[in-house]
């Protein structure tokens, strides 16, 4: 061929089996890193869950007094490839502020996702972890408390026979704002 | 040059380690053949970034292995993908060596001073396979649990360490959750471990010493990049293509078939697997030991494999002359045509073996329907996903009715699993068992004393058939229809779902069936019918069909509800103890068209 070993030549080829190289090498590398980044990346796709009404406990289990009672959220999981009937998967204060009026709060610490518990003597909730204090009604007590937010609130209905439901959500610890967790 | 790089530089030498990289003279300039060490490597690390990731979505135990595998392959998005492109890869890497060590053996490449960059090649090729060996076990499926269950047979057979090495992988003598966390550790952590330091040498070695056949005739020399590396780099994406095509080529002309890699009903250790094979890169091996009797198994398993590898370490030194390296070839070359011909002659035998095909086709029907029960709203049990098929009557049914039914009753004329029986039928056709167009066929004068009904049993002569003969075969057109009503109502005993909606429509037709039954049928001259009456001695019909009245009666045939004295030859399945009570179910379930199926909500046919 003419003009083969033109320096300007060689370098116009050379630059082209360079490119190529690339392209074929990352398209090469492309498919496996891909698929596995995929896979990686799949929960990031699944989104926050929605709270599912439970059923928790009856009226009658519940002191009149206003004095909160701790119970286990007992439901039907799925957890990846299994799916379990009847098992825990959290826990609420439920708190009677009237006749048939019920409060519920996630027993979880806003801080840093340690279980609160309750202080019949303080009449606060406190969790043992960072010592935080929560009022009756789950809004912050200590001033300097470590934790951005109070307990969180869970919508509750009172059905027939006095059966107490409770909309269960976990919210993601150590942000001011509940924003339920993924 | 850039002050960063140069920092690092200066601290590393990492610029020389790259100029010697890519910029290192290739004696004889760039070739093509070049590019299958390097196509390996890149085979090898496409098994490293799928494996460590496979190995991410992983749960080893008897409980989890099948049950993680499968939601990688069918929940999780590109998980597919990731198992093909690891199940392929690995399918491919033993035809990549073959062709690397065929190239090396022609060139004579193993002659000095490559001897020992040759044996580190081959050691490196023993631990991809078995890499292989290990990873066909870990899903955990029928297939690869039967299929190592054989190699690990073989490997029992060797002298002395055999025995230890074979009972310390396993865990114990039996199969389980220490198996899986044995193979795991093994195909994930060790091999890859020892791969990296021989492919490491071997590599280091092959930089060390360039390629060979070009010392005599070196005319030119160019740098390794980019020439060299543009035709590794073609090379490695045309893997990446065949590999794509592979995951994708059964779902190219059925958009309906799985895609990536195979995974098969879960391992059931009491469920022997007839389709069980090893990989096809090990089928020779597995013909090849067919030659041999079973005293003599260890010089097909051992011996003679050991003889081949020796005689390919000893190469550098039996080929140093011109006629040893031809001679070499020629070894080679008897070794792939036997290589080949086994296998072929493998592949054709199963291909001929009506035994074989039909183990393949139960098999295909077990894992589709195991995917099916795991996708169900009830999902996967914590037990696992082998408790979802031995509690499947649409599974378990067809195989107890080939075991206990099938020597006298037929389903479809057959063994319930679609086979013909050998012995002749002795008792009725139970498919469409209490249906209306079964209990017509018993009512039709021309059917009853057929081998369908009656006919083959002792009853062929009884009541009922004279019955029928005599009295239902002179019936006018009035009788007849009120035959019908009866039918329909014998039916709706039996509650069966095929016919759910007409028993529901035909709400009064039955209840008028039901009166006429008694009244003028007839019937209830022999029959008791949702009444109580001792004196009748044929079977009491009342709730005839039913699950309850079906798992009576297979417990006990010969009770006085049922044939009592004038029970034939079926056994008392349950009185006797020959079946459990979860199998009877089972059976009764399967014959009434009670399985789960995809899209159905309602859980109670489960359970």
């Amino acid at each position: 061929m003419q003009g083969q070993n033109n320096p300007e030549d060689i370098r116009r080829r050379q630059f082209l089996a360079k490119s190529i190289t690339a392209v074929c090498a990352c398209g090469a590398a492309a498919v496996p890193l891909g698929a596995a980044f995929r896979v990686l990346t799949d929960p990031l796709g699944k989104g926050a869950s929605s709270g599912a009404k439970i059923r928790i406990t009856n009226l009658a289990a519940l002191p009149p007094d206003g004095i909160p009672r701790k119970f286990p959220v007992i439901t039907s999981k799925t957890d990846a490839w299994n799916k379990f009937a009847n098992v825990p998967v959290g826990a609420v204060y439920l708190r009677r502020t009237k006749e048939d009026i019920v409060e519920a709060l996630n027993v979880v610490c806003p801080h840093a996702g340690c279980f609160v518990d309750y202080s019949s003597e303080e009449k606060q909730f406190l969790c043992p972890c960072h010592k935080s204090s929560f009022k009756l009604d789950g809004s912050v007590a200590n001033a300097g408390s470590p934790s951005p937010r109070g307990l969180d609130s869970l919508m509750v209905e009172v059905r027939e026979g006095g059966n107490v439901w409770v909309e269960f959500l976990n919210f993601q610890a150590g942000r001011s704002d509940k924003v339920p967790a993924s | 040059m850039n002050p960063l790089f140069s920092w690092i530089d200066s601290r590393t030498g990492i610029g020389a380690v790259g100029k010697k990289l890519f910029y290192q003279n290739i004696p004889g300039g760039p070739r093509w053949r070049y590019a299958w060490g390097s196509v390996v490597a890149f085979a090898i690390a496409i098994q490293f970034i799928t494996g460590l990731t496979l190995w991410m979505s992983y749960s080893p135990s008897v409980q989890t292995a099948w049950e993680s595998v499968n939601h990688l392959q069918n929940d999780v998005a590109g998980g597919w993908l990731l198992r093909g492109l690891h199940h392929y890869c690995a399918q491919i890497l033993p035809i990549l060596l073959a062709l690397h060590l065929m190239q090396i053996v022609i060139d004579a490449a193993y002659r000095a001073p490559r001897e020992v960059n040759f044996w580190f090649g081959l050691l490196s090729m023993q631990v991809v396979l078995l890499m292989a060996l290990t990873g066909y076990q870990l899903p955990w499926d029928q297939k690869g649990f039967w299929a190592t269950k054989v190699a690990m047979n073989i490997l029992g057979i060797v002298p002395v360490l055999g025995k230890p090495l074979q009972t310390v992988l396993i865990g114990g003598s039996d199969y389980g959750q220490l198996t899986l966390t044995h193979f795991l550790a093994v195909h994930a952590g060790l091999l890859p471990a020892i791969l990296v330091v021989l492919v490491g040498i071997h590599v280091y070695l092959s930089r060390r010493n360039g390629p060979a056949g070009t010392e005599s005739k070196i005319t030119r020399s160019s740098p390794y990049w980019p020439d060299q590396l543009f035709r590794n780099a073609v090379v490695c994406l045309a893997l990446v293509g065949t590999l794509l095509y592979l995951i994708f080529r059964h779902h190219l002309s059925d958009p309906q078939a799985a895609l990536g890699a195979e995974l098969t009903a879960p391992a059931d250790p009491s469920e022997p697997y007839a389709a069980a094979r090893p990989e096809w890169y090990f089928l020779f091996l597995y013909q090849f030991l067919k030659l041999f009797p079973s005293s003599m198994e260890i010089v097909g398993a051992i011996v003679i494999p050991g003889l081949v590898m020796g005689i390919f370490f000893l190469m550098p030194f039996t080929g140093k002359s011109k006629t040893g390296a031809k001679m070499n070839i020629g070894f080679l070359g008897c070794l792939f045509v036997g290589i080949g011909l086994l296998t072929y002659s493998a592949l054709s035998h199963d291909a001929h073996d009506p035994d074989y095909q039909f183990a393949v086709k139960a098999a295909t029907q077990e894992s589709e329907r195991v995917k099916e029960l795991a996708a169900s709203p009830a999902g996967i049990p914590p037990g696992g996903a082998l408790n979802l098929l031995r509690n499947d009557p649409l599974t378990q049914g067809p195989k107890l009715f080939s075991k206990n039914c099938a020597s006298c009753h037929r389903f479809q004329g057959g063994d319930g699993m679609g086979r013909k029986v050998k012995d002749e039928v002795s008792a009725s056709e139970l498919s469409g068992f209490a249906s209306r167009e079964w209990i017509a066929g018993l009512l039709d004068t021309n059917l009853v004393a057929s081998p369908r009904y009656f006919g083959a049993t002792k009853f062929a002569t009884g009541k009922m058939v004279k019955f029928v003969k005599t009295h239902v075969g002179a019936y006018n057109a009035e009788q007849k229809e009120q035959l019908q009503k009866v039918i329909a109502a014998l039916s709706a005993e039996a509650g069966l779902k095929s016919q759910a909606n007409l028993d529901k429509d035909q709400a009064p037709i039955i209840e008028e069936g039901r009166t006429l039954f008694s009244e003028a049928i007839n019937c209830s001259k022999c029959h008791a019918f949702r009444v109580k009456d001792p004196d009748l001695d044929a079977p009491d019909l009342t709730g005839y069909g039913s699950r309850d009245w079906m798992i009576r009666f297979i417990k006990n045939p010969a009770h006085e509800s049922f044939y009592g004295e004038h029970n034939g030859r079926m056994p008392q399945f349950g009185e006797k103890q020959i079946l459990s009570d979860e199998s009877i179910g089972l059976v009764v379930d399967w014959l009434r068209g009670e399985w789960y199926q995809p899209g159905q909500t309602n859980m109670a046919a489960l359970h």
